[in-house]
């Protein structure tokens, strides 16, 4: 693997973090001194099945039953804002 | 000797005998936590009134009636913050509902009392990454209590709480536990219900207790673990009690040592005090044995792939919509994203979730997180294969000593490297715990050494029969 160019606007831009020239100058850095160091997995030969946990458990489900849940002003409480019993976002549709 | 500094095995004998009430309990918490608090800083809040109603209401007849438990920030409480020490969650959270292991605590009796600092989002370890506060070591005020649940170890450590629930994704229980001088046990993966844990890294959190002693930890565990069908990777299997194992010798027990783990770099005391307590092991008539975990070396590279790609996605709830810091300033949709996640979220929680978002990005998904969950079945094979031949193993918990405040603060590359002896368990989902094995002196000053013990999956029984033959002897 060649040594990571990491496009750290880009990338801020897919986890929507709106950084400062100062931050994403300082994430470049510190990234590919991380990037630089995780990159020696590369050099190994893993030959094993990917896990993505650590316990043989797959395919869990439980019983359509319903339970509980939130009422609405149960589920609107810590809203930042709200407008007629919803969550209010900024405009989206001109 | 205060209410505050004793254990949950004393207070319920001094409960049944009638001796104390749980309000006196609560009361003398609450004394020792606003005499000490402003120094210590583990608590970021606390609410007496609440704690004394539910004190007095509490049901004396069950194995926890009455006792408080100190809550790691990022557990919800049905009432309570949850800020996870962030801004993003500090200015007006307040958790709607209970988590399944304070569910659990209640179940038993217990009252969750104070909200405890950390690293934001669990990420750290050290607690420095915490927005809303600086905890401090009680074994020395200039140094680092650990983290990312710094401020649940603290609590112990400085007799402000009886015992607390911190949270472990690669050490996080463990190293706070050792860097104060307490216990601190992280279950197998699915022994505790995440339900209400606010998540980090989903595949690799666990709830755990923090505590004075052994026996309180093994006594707590009886209380946190158990199916709960609101998560569904917490495990439907018996729940043993977790005491029976204490007071038993270790006689012909097993213990290896990994030779990866007793390596060059490691503090002289560090290394001195494990050594110690391995001979202790041994005159109790443990056997230890040499073993290999030949991908320990890969284990730092392969938690900082998986965590921060967990990460990354699991905190794409924080928006601005629905809870947490929204921005003031947006025009329009993206940028209300943008700028809330933004300004909510600090240094530490960006780097990762950039971390996590590029080795998930298009392209890169095959090169790193792939291959970071092929090394982690690999991780986990080491472990199986030295399992055959022992019963548990032991290392330092840390390659440290607390550090002092900001020595590794602007170099978060050496901060990770750290956590080698912790990460591997996480990966492999076994239990770990670390209790105190001595001191070692760093700058003039004598400071707590963790041992780490780590079982078999399920088998934190023979983990806490050691544990315990250790603490005693």
């Amino acid at each position: 693997m060649p040594s990571p160019q990491i496009d750290i606007h880009h990338v801020a831009k897919l986890a929507r973090l709106a950084l400062t020239e100062e931050e994403a100058a300082h994430y470049q850095q510190q990234l590919t001194r991380i990037l630089g160091h995780i990159d020696q997995l590369s050099s190994y030969t893993l030959d094993a099945e990917p896990s993505a946990h650590a316990m043989p458990i797959f395919d869990v489900i439980r019983p359509d039953q319903d339970r509980p849940g939130f009422e609405q002003n149960e589920a609107l409480s810590n809203a930042p804002r709200r407008a007629m019993d919803q969550f209010q976002i900024p405009k989206v549709i001109e | 000797m205060s209410l505050a500094a004793s254990t949950i095995s004393a207070l319920r004998q001094r409960l049944a005998s009638k001796e104390i009430t749980p309000r006196d309990i609560v009361t003398d918490v609450a004394k020792a936590i606003e005499a000490q608090n402003a120094t210590i800083g583990a608590y970021l809040s606390w609410d007496v009134e609440k704690a004394l109603a539910e004190a007095d209401k509490a049901d004396l007849s069950q194995p926890l009636g009455g006792i408080p438990i100190g809550i790691k920030d990022n557990i919800n409480v049905t009432g309570e913050p949850c800020t996870c020490g962030s801004k993003m969650l500090a200015e007006n959270y307040k958790a709607p509902y209970d988590a399944g292991a304070i569910t659990k605590l209640r179940g038993a009796g217990a009252v969750p009392f104070g909200r405890l600092n950390m690293d934001e989002f669990a990420m750290g370890s050290s607690t420095e990454n915490s927005a809303l506060g600086v905890t401090r070591n009680p074994r020395d005020l200039d140094r680092i209590p650990g983290g990312s649940s710094g401020g649940s170890a603290a609590a112990v450590a400085g007799n402000l709480a009886i015992a607390t629930l911190g949270s472990d994704t690669g050490g996080s229980i463990r190293q706070p536990a050792a860097f104060c001088g307490c216990v601190g046990i992280k279950p197998t993966y699915g022994r505790v219900s995440r339900y209400g844990l606010v998540a980090f890294a989903s595949s690799l959190d666990q709830i755990g207790p923090i505590t004075k002693t052994v026996e309180d930890a093994a006594i707590l565990l009886n209380h946190l673990c158990g199916k709960d069908l609101r998560d569904s990777t917490s495990l439907d299997v018996n729940v043993p009690d977790f005491t029976s194992g204490l007071g038993r010798d270790i006689k012909g027990l097993r213990v290896g040592l990994p030779k990866e783990y007793f390596i060059s770099g490691i503090h002289a005391g560090v290394s001195a005090r494990v050594n110690d307590a391995i001979k202790k092991l041994e005159s109790l008539g443990a056997i230890p044995v040499e073993i290999s975990l030949p991908h320990t070396d890969v284990g730092v590279s392969t938690y900082y792939i998986i965590a921060p790609a967990e990460a990354s996605a699991n905190l794409a709830r924080f928006d601005g919509v629905r809870y947490g810091h929204r921005s003031s300033d947006a025009k329009d949709l993206m940028e209300h994203y943008m700028m809330s996640r933004e300004e909510g979220f600090g240094p530490e929680v960006k780097r990762r979730i950039l971390l996590g978002t590029y080795v998930l990005s298009s392209g890169y998904y095959d090169a790193y997180y792939i291959k970071a969950q092929r090394a982690r079945t690999l991780i986990r094979q080491d472990f199986e294969k030295a399992f055959e031949n022992v019963d548990v193993i032991v290392s330092p918990t840390s390659p440290a000593p607390a550090h002092k405040f900001g020595e590794l603060k602007e170099d978060p590359l050496a901060a990770y490297l750290e956590d080698i002896f912790t990460i591997p368990v996480n990966l492999a989902g076994l239990p770990g715990i670390s209790i105190p094995c001595g001191t070692a002196e760093e700058g003039g000053k004598q400071l707590p050494v963790g041992l780490q013990i780590i079982g078999r999956p399920l088998d934190e029984v023979t983990l806490l029969r050691v544990a315990d033959a250790f603490e005693k002897a």
